[in-house]
């Protein structure tokens, strides 16, 4: 476990710094990671600066330029069928897709995680107990859990989200578990218990920092897919509700005109795939920084 | 080797009879009462109480969940509130179009994953390699209910070439036999020798096949690509090619057969995965399968139906991964002894 001893050093406390930031000077090298993140920054600026941004409002309808063509300016991505910019709902769409994006990654990131780190340090009846309703959980593909939680909640954006971070958690709980194992087993952890350091603080501070490699990797891919799936929902009718300018919700709006106006379905996807893309490309760069044996 | 698939099979009741509980209590507690979704939201209370009575739901929680592990053991699921048909016999009925998409996706992705794979790792830091790993990336970056409506904006609408959904033309009137439709349009032509129902069959499958097949495709080129890099590495195959042997034979014949054994487990865990992803892909299509129905069915609160579908989807997938346990153990028999 390569990416471990990277954080292993006999005086983490004084030296985690330079680790990261030796890790930060890994990562600018890497072109298609930093490209993935000024992506994600231009997306997070743009959502941040929707009102001064986006050139109209998202929600004012017009019955008079419904279903603008692509290009027709003003209204540089044309209008959907009430007449409002799709442009605009792009950009305030940023807003809700990062936010679902970084909260359900957040669910699952810390539930997950904590599940993981209690099961894996004291072993015995907790962890055989949470460890099966794990694979209960991993037992459903997580497509279907995700559209069966939300579907019994009740369609609404928030409880999107917090399917999306349930469904998703147990990936988190095992990443956890592993390296908390593969930690327990090392000669500074036995030498902090002989010590007399507290269970307590031996978990959270001495092992969770030195298992967050491989689960900053899972956060970062896991944003990108809980922003399609929460599209998926909305898409499905389960999660942001008309007149949200949700990417998901406006392709599905705009099903039925396919054949007269393409540029309605088409541009939030495109919207959906480049923010996904750019979560992936970061991931994957920090990925083989953390984890080189991986790299090829 | 017999103590390791015992125990992995061993594994699986526990996981069922989990599964089975989960959608019990996941349903039982969920807001909404079955009875008022049937009786509509202005029916009075007696009528509900009635109605309740007879669906059973009057009783305590406890014997509630027995009566249906008792059910669920005989693959009874109830009645279908909304069409009043028997859930199984639902599902029986749709489940093949399902698999057929499935398969069809699965064959695709494969066959054109390992190419894409084996010619990036080959050809590595080429034009070729980086073009390839850049579109592997955009097929795992992109929606798949968004990319299905694109391509029937591209073929359907403005094309013309490929119908927008469904399995089959109207105009064909056959009695479908396997209901798999492609194999029962060959029948159909070896029968009559008609090849029309069977070409509807397959212009019909080609967008959902590629639109399911888009995301495993990708991770099959991606993890070809990286598990083929790793065995070229190795002393064997630079001893083969020193002795001469025909690049060719070096790359299919040595390298490609063990560095499938980490595809093959992704392709089976993907087809896992296909059979819960063909909600979206079929409810785009129009595509007549278990994915479908079962998002009308939670559409609808159709609680039986609901039930039925997620059990049935759910032991698919733990199958289908234990049988990809069971292969990988027999192929690899280094997973074994841990």
């Amino acid at each position: 476990m390569s990416f471990l001893k990277l954080f292993k050093s006999e005086n983490v406390a004084n030296n985690s710094e330079s680790i990261w930031y030796e890790n930060w000077q890994l990562l600018k090298k890497n072109k298609s990671a930093m490209f993935g993140l000024y992506i994600i920054i231009f997306f997070v600026l743009i959502a941040i600066f929707a009102p001064v941004v986006a050139p109209f409002d998202p929600y004012a309808q017009n019955i008079d330029i419904r279903k603008l063509p692509f290009f027709s300016w003003p209204y540089i991505l044309g209008t959907d069928d009430f007449g409002r910019d799709i442009l605009s709902r792009i950009i305030y769409g940023a807003r809700i897709s990062l936010v679902i994006g970084f909260i359900s990654v957040s669910i699952s990131l810390i539930f997950g995680s904590f599940i993981g780190l209690i099961s894996g340090f004291y072993g015995g009846w907790i962890d055989k107990i949470s460890m099966r309703i794990i694979d209960i959980m991993l037992a459903f593909p997580y497509i279907l859990l995700t559209i069966v939680i939300v579907a019994l909640l009740g369609p609404t954006l928030l409880n999107a989200m917090i399917a999306i971070g349930i469904a998703r958690l147990p990936q988190y709980a095992r990443i956890m578990r592993a390296s908390v194992l593969a930690e327990k087993a090392a000669e500074y952890v036995e030498a902090e218990k002989s010590l007399g350091v507290g269970n307590v603080e031996l978990m959270f501070r001495s092992i969770l920092p030195n298992c967050l490699a491989p689960i900053i990797v899972q956060a970062t891919l896991g944003v990108g897919s809980a922003i399609i799936e929460s599209a998926a929902l909305s898409f499905l009718g389960l999660g942001a509700q008309p007149p949200t300018p949700e990417w998901g919700l406006m392709i599905a709006s705009a099903r039925e005109f396919v054949s007269s106006a393409w540029w309605i379905v088409t541009f939030p996807g495109i919207a959906i795939l480049f923010v996904v893309l750019g979560f992936n490309l970061l991931g994957d760069g920090i990925r083989d920084v953390l984890d080189p044996r991986l790299k090829d | 080797m017999y103590k390791f698939i015992l125990k992995r099979v061993g594994m699986l009741l526990p996981t069922l009879f989990g599964v089975i509980t989960l959608v019990f209590f996941m349903l039982a507690l969920s807001p909404g009462e079955p009875a008022r979704v049937i009786l509509g939201e202005r029916a009075n209370k007696e009528a509900v109480e009635k109605l309740n009575a007879e669906l059973g739901l009057d009783k305590p929680m406890h014997v509630q969940y027995v009566i249906y592990l008792k059910k669920v053991v005989q693959l009874d699921f109830g009645r279908s509130i909304k069409t009043g048909q028997r859930v199984i016999d639902e599902i029986k009925s749709r489940f093949p179009a399902t698999i057929e998409l499935a398969i069809f996706s699965m064959i695709l992705a494969s066959v054109a994953g390992i190419f894409i794979g084996v010619i990036s790792a080959t050809k590595r830091y080429s034009l070729l390699d980086y073009v390839s790993m850049f579109g592997a990336l955009f097929g795992v970056s992109m929606p798949v209910f968004w990319l299905g409506l694109v391509l029937i904006i591209i073929f359907s609408v403005n094309l013309n070439l490929l119908p927008t959904g469904g399995r089959m033309d109207i105009r064909y009137y056959f009695v479908p036999i396997t209901n798999f439709y492609i194999l029962d349009g060959l029948i159909h032509f070896f029968k009559s020798g008609d090849l029309g129902v069977f070409l509807s069959a397959v212009t019909h499958m080609i967008l959902p096949a590629v639109t399911l097949g888009t995301i495993p495709l990708a991770i099959i080129a991606r993890i070809t690509r990286s598990s083929m890099l790793e065995v070229l590495k190795q002393d064997y195959i630079k001893t083969a090619r020193a002795i001469g042997t025909p690049e060719h034979k070096v790359i299919f014949k040595y390298a490609l057969r063990n560095a499938l054994l980490p595809v093959i487990t992704v392709i089976g865990l993907q087809f896992g995965m296909l059979l819960a992803g063909a909600i979206l892909t079929e409810t785009i299509f129009a595509w007549p399968g278990i994915g479908k129905w079962l998002y009308h069915a939670i559409e609808s609160r159709d609680f039986p139906a609901i039930q039925g579908g997620i059990i049935v989807i759910s032991t698919c997938f733990v199958l289908i991964n234990l049988f990809v346990d069971l292969l990988y153990s027999v192929i690899n028999p280094k997973i074994r002894t841990e």
